[in-house]
């Protein structure tokens, strides 16, 4: 057989890496919907929810159960085929981005040396952008397929943010690629790990900044919640939507913030390196747990920093996001990009 | 039949399929959908080709941002079939001819042409569509039609601001 002559033991291994990805982040995804309301319990000053099993830990699961259970309901003036699509590209769209992040070094297991990133991609961040760029469709479409005015506003206003911040996330990340000098966020990370070399945080304070509201914005979380401002949309692009097709679009956004702080924390933060630790003095397999659990680490520190803005600061008018993402954002990140090149050019004196 | 070959087929007639639903589509969103998926198939071939760098651009550029815009024009729009008047026969019969002598010129054109006979696509080999080895071209050989495109690109924005500007 010369038709399928290729290595069936990487296929199985990358099969069994991206479903344990997959289901990994749905299952952080679930907890972070519990943490979201515990988080704005704390801030609030009230235990939050506590009642389905202990500390409410079940809660996360009671919820799913009443999405499920709860009546679909298709408009009938709503376009039926793009209606249906549209919670399944922003979730697809969501968990895309999963394949190019680095989540540890490698494990040797059966002879083998496993990766533990789905693909080392040379154009690994552009990669990322990509995607980002096709979660867009999910809001426009399923905003536009229901037919209603609300949900047609609001999606044209989170794909005209999302455009918008994209462009300032962009200059932002050329500071970057310029320090490490690849796109391979596995190079990325290798670079900040490397000896005498410190993470980007320390190098690029203004650019992380930028990247950090600019992942805010891309999230839609508050205070860029513009697509589904209720006082003025109803609920947003995701109005005429019921049952689990709305835990999709929810579902997704909580799986875009994962995503997007281990790309910020892989960027910024040294991804899945410990600091003060010489990695590769460990055994294999114990450097790449122990690099997973700084990674997890890393990242629940910046969902709980989403949480903690949400909880905090009100929404923006939309002519302020405008005006912040335009006129400040891009402004910045360009001088922030000229001010890195000067810099380079001037330590390595040419 | 090699795993390169079947992506090959697969990702052509995706692209051919996509491209006839994008013209036989009444609905002005499912063309504009179907668009997306044109491009999404020739990200693929790029991709064969080893041209990742281009076949991401082509994804982030086209498909993620040019149709976006188009999408909101048409949703703004509100275009739907109703409003899309019937053309008379003769025109569709002069539209399917015109298209096809165009299409018959294309194919004669690329077979007779010097410059693509006796070569063969570089399938997974070529390295020039990699971003360091189309970087170092861009910006050594071709720097000054790249440079005039950027002022050309930044001519286009600044009318833009100037049109979109209220008095």
């Amino acid at each position: 057989m010369t038709l399928l002559a290729f290595d069936w033991a990487l296929l199985i291994e990358k099969l069994v890496l991206i479903a344990v990805i997959v289901f990994g982040s749905l299952g952080i995804a679930l907890y972070t919907t519990f943490a979201e309301r515990k988080v704005a319990a704390v801030l609030q000053d009230r235990p939050g929810p506590n009642r389905a099993g202990p500390f409410g830990l079940l809660q996360p699961f009671a919820d799913g159960l009443k999405l499920m259970m709860k009546e679909e309901i298709i408009p009938n003036t709503s376009n039926k085929v793009l209606f249906i699509l549209g919670p399944g590209l922003a979730m697809t769209a969501a968990l895309m981005t999963c394949a190019v992040i680095p989540w540890s070094s490698h494990v040797e297991l059966f002879d083998r040396k496993i990766e533990l990133q789905i693909a080392d991609i040379n154009i690994g961040i552009l990669y990322v952008f990509g995607v980002v760029s096709m979660g867009v469709y999910g809001i426009m479409i399923g905003g536009w397929a229901s037919n209603n005015k609300f949900s047609l506003m609001a999606a044209l206003r989170g794909a005209s943010q999302a455009i918008s911040y994209e462009l300032a996330m962009g200059l932002a990340l050329i500071a970057v690629l310029m320090l490490s000098g690849s796109l391979s966020l596995k190079a990325i990370v290798g670079e900040q790990m490397a000896d005498g070399n410190y993470w980007n945080i320390v190098y690029q304070p203004l650019g992380f900044l930028i990247f950090f509201v600019c992942a805010l914005a891309e999230c839609n979380r508050t205070p860029f919640d513009l697509p589904e401002a209720e006082n003025e949309l109803n609920f947003g692009y995701h109005q005429e939507y019921s049952s689990m097709k709305l835990g999709f679009y929810l579902f997704a956004e909580y799986v875009n913030m994962i995503m997007s702080s281990a790309v910020m924390a892989c960027l910024y933060f040294g991804g899945y390196d410990i600091p003060f630790l010489d990695e590769s003095t460990l055994a294999p397999n114990v450097a790449a747990l122990l690099g997973i659990g700084a990674l997890l680490t890393k990242i629940v520190i910046f969902i709980f920093i989403f949480m903690w803005i949400r909880w905090t600061i009100p929404r923006f008018r939309y002519d302020q996001l405008m005006n912040l993402g335009w006129k400040t954002m891009i402004p910045l990140a360009l001088a922030n990009m000229l001010i890195t090149g000067a810099l380079i050019l001037w330590k390595t004196g040419v | 039949m090699s795993i390169t070959e079947i992506l090959f087929f697969f990702l052509s007639a995706l692209a051919i399929f996509s491209a006839i639903m994008v013209l036989v589509s009444r609905n002005p969103v499912h063309s504009v959908l179907w668009l997306i998926a044109v491009f999404f198939a020739i990200s693929g071939h790029y991709i064969l080709l080893n041209a990742q760098f281009l076949a991401i651009v082509n994804l982030i550029v086209y498909a993620g941002a040019i149709m976006v815009l188009f999408l909101f024009v048409i949703m703004l729009m509100n275009l739907n079939k109703e409003s899309e008047r019937n053309k008379h026969v003769w025109m569709k019969l002069a539209g399917a001819v015109s298209g096809g002598c165009f299409l018959m010129v294309l194919v004669s054109l690329v077979r007779q042409a010097k410059d693509f006979q006796e070569k063969t696509a570089l399938m997974g080999t070529g390295d020039i569509g990699l971003i360091k080895n189309l970087g170092k071209a861009l910006f050594s050989d071709f720097v000054v039609p790249f440079e005039i495109s950027s002022v050309l690109f930044l001519s286009a924005m600044v009318g833009a601001v100037v049109i979109g500007k209220k008095e």
